[in-house]
């Protein structure tokens, strides 16, 4: 009988040390990390001095490179019928109020002078 | 209270032993349940941590890109259109930005080239991203050739290598003199790439950006909160391979599931006649199958998050990078500041403990409510 219940004291111990492992990753991930924020520091100010747009995180294409800059058609490029072929494209969804600047090309636009 | 517990580890103890008469099933069963867990919670932290780095960086980005449009692509600003932006009121400073794409034939990768305005670089000079020197093996004093698109050879001797620690938003880039950017890429003065405005009321963005648009039909204007929704919106659970990914666990689990609610073993139905038989309450069995759910799916969750937190938080997600990699040669190397969302974690735990242990419960209580010898029987 004794070694049954130490199965059950092991089962719950287990389970106990995991939970707060999970705890842990929480504290873990609000502790304080000087060199990851001065590392964050210098890419904000990079940003700020060079007047960057986007992260470099897919450099396949240039869609891919800079989403917030692409246009509405960069994707099917190269011809009209083409599709898009770049894998990065599965990854990320089109930019935020892509279609709104072609939008107004219908409507009345000022004459510029 | 004492004699609950008591009856509580006795109830696990039988359900342990239980387990480990199909062992071979049920650490399978625990190892396909692990791994889902650890697929979703991998992207939900990685995802998660990258929005948050993403709004954090682009904060300081510009506060309106202009952009011109010629035949529905994007074309370079002709002179005389700084001046028209400048007659709008409320727009307090722009500068035209100059950059532009290469691709390095030598490595078969791109580059981003630009020519910074706040930072003075000499002729005949460049300043790399820490990828570009690690991909093409070079540093600081060496010198490196491009062939531009006119097919003249320029020369540039690297001047500076960007810090490892900026590769995020740097490690393509390639920054160099304005007189150098307009010879290689033959651009002539007073073109530029795009314009970079700011405005003087942070209010008055959207009203500037509709004037802009009014003003000069032809452009496109893009405003900071665009950049920082567009990146609020990447890899977003609905959209593209992720949405491919999360269906794919998400019926893993439902089959998985099913397995489990739609029907017992000839086995476990005989174990649970049995034990009706020797005196069993239905109430016993129930806890006991209980029991099963719960330490199964506990131990699944709580491996699978860890494993997931380690992996994207100390292993630098080193499972995605094939993916997000794609045809691209340069991929930045990154560590993500460790970001969890309490709220998140608990729909994850919602959805993928809470109906396994309901579905391991369910046909018992079937079961357990028939006559034991009709269920012995089968």
């Amino acid at each position: 009988m004794a070694t049954v219940s130490r199965n059950s004291i092991l089962a719950l111990a287990l389970i106990g040390s995991l939970s707060i492992g999970v705890g842990i990753t929480f504290f873990d991930a609000a502790r304080p990390r000087p060199a990851a924020a001065a590392g964050m520091e210098e890419r904000k100010a990079l940003v700020e001095k060079l007047r960057l747009t986007d992260l470099c995180l897919f450099t396949e294409a240039r869609y891919t490179r800079h989403p917030s800059q692409t246009d509405l058609h960069s994707a099917a490029q190269d011809h009209p019928l083409a599709l898009e072929h770049f894998p990065t494209g599965s990854l990320i969804v089109p930019p935020a109020g892509i279609a709104h600047a072609y939008e107004k090309l219908d409507r009345k636009a000022e004459v510029p002078d | 209270m004492k004699s609950w517990i008591e009856k509580q580890k006795y109830l696990i103890d039988f359900t342990l032993s239980s387990l480990a008469r199909r062992k071979v099933k049920n650490l399978g069963l625990l190892a396909v349940y692990t791994l889902i867990i650890f697929l979703l919670a991998s992207v939900m932290l990685f995802t998660h941590a990258l929005r948050r780095e993403a709004a954090a960086v682009l904060q300081n980005s510009p506060e309106v890109i202009l952009q011109r449009m010629v035949a529905g692509r994007h074309d370079l600003i002709p002179p005389g259109y700084l001046e028209k932006i400048g007659r709008i009121r409320g727009v307090q400073k722009m500068e035209g930005r100059l950059w532009g794409y290469y691709y390095d034939s030598v490595v078969k990768a791109n580059y981003t080239f630009m020519a910074p305005s706040a930072e003075p670089i000499e002729k005949g000079r460049i300043v790399i991203g820490e990828r570009i020197a690690a991909t093409r093996g070079i540093g600081v004093g060496n010198v490196i050739s491009f062939r531009s698109y006119s097919g003249k050879l320029f020369s540039f001797t690297v001047a500076r290598v960007l810090s490892s620690a900026s590769e995020l938003v740097s490690a393509d880039l390639i920054l160099l003199n304005e007189g150098d950017f307009r010879a290689f890429f033959e651009i002539p003065e007073g073109y530029y790439t795009d314009v970079a405005l700011s405005v003087a009321n942070p209010q008055e963005v959207t009203n500037i950006a509709t004037k802009l648009g009014a003003q000069l039909p032809d452009s496109r204007p893009i405003l900071r909160e665009e950049v920082l929704r567009t990146y609020e919106s990447i890899f977003n659970w609905r959209e593209g391979i992720v949405l491919v990914l999360m269906a794919g666990a998400i019926l893993a689990f439902a089959i998985f599931s099913w397995e489990k609610a739609s029907g017992l073993s000839a086995e476990e139905k005989r174990e649970i006649g049995i034990l009706k038989a020797i005196g069993w309450e239905t109430g016993d069995v129930i806890k006991m199958k209980f029991w099963e759910g719960a330490l199964v799916s506990l131990t699944a969750f709580c491996v699978g998050y860890i494993a997931a937190y380690l992996h994207v938080f100390y292993f630098h997600s080193g499972l995605f990078e094939p993916v997000l990699k794609g045809w691209a040669v340069l991929y930045p190397r990154f560590a993500l500041t460790p970001s969890v969302d309490g709220f998140q974690v608990a729909t994850l735990f919602f959805f993928t403990v809470f109906p396994y242990v309901v579905s391991t419960i369910v046909p018992i209580w079937r079961a357990a409510i028939t006559d034991p010898d009709s269920v012995m029987r089968g």
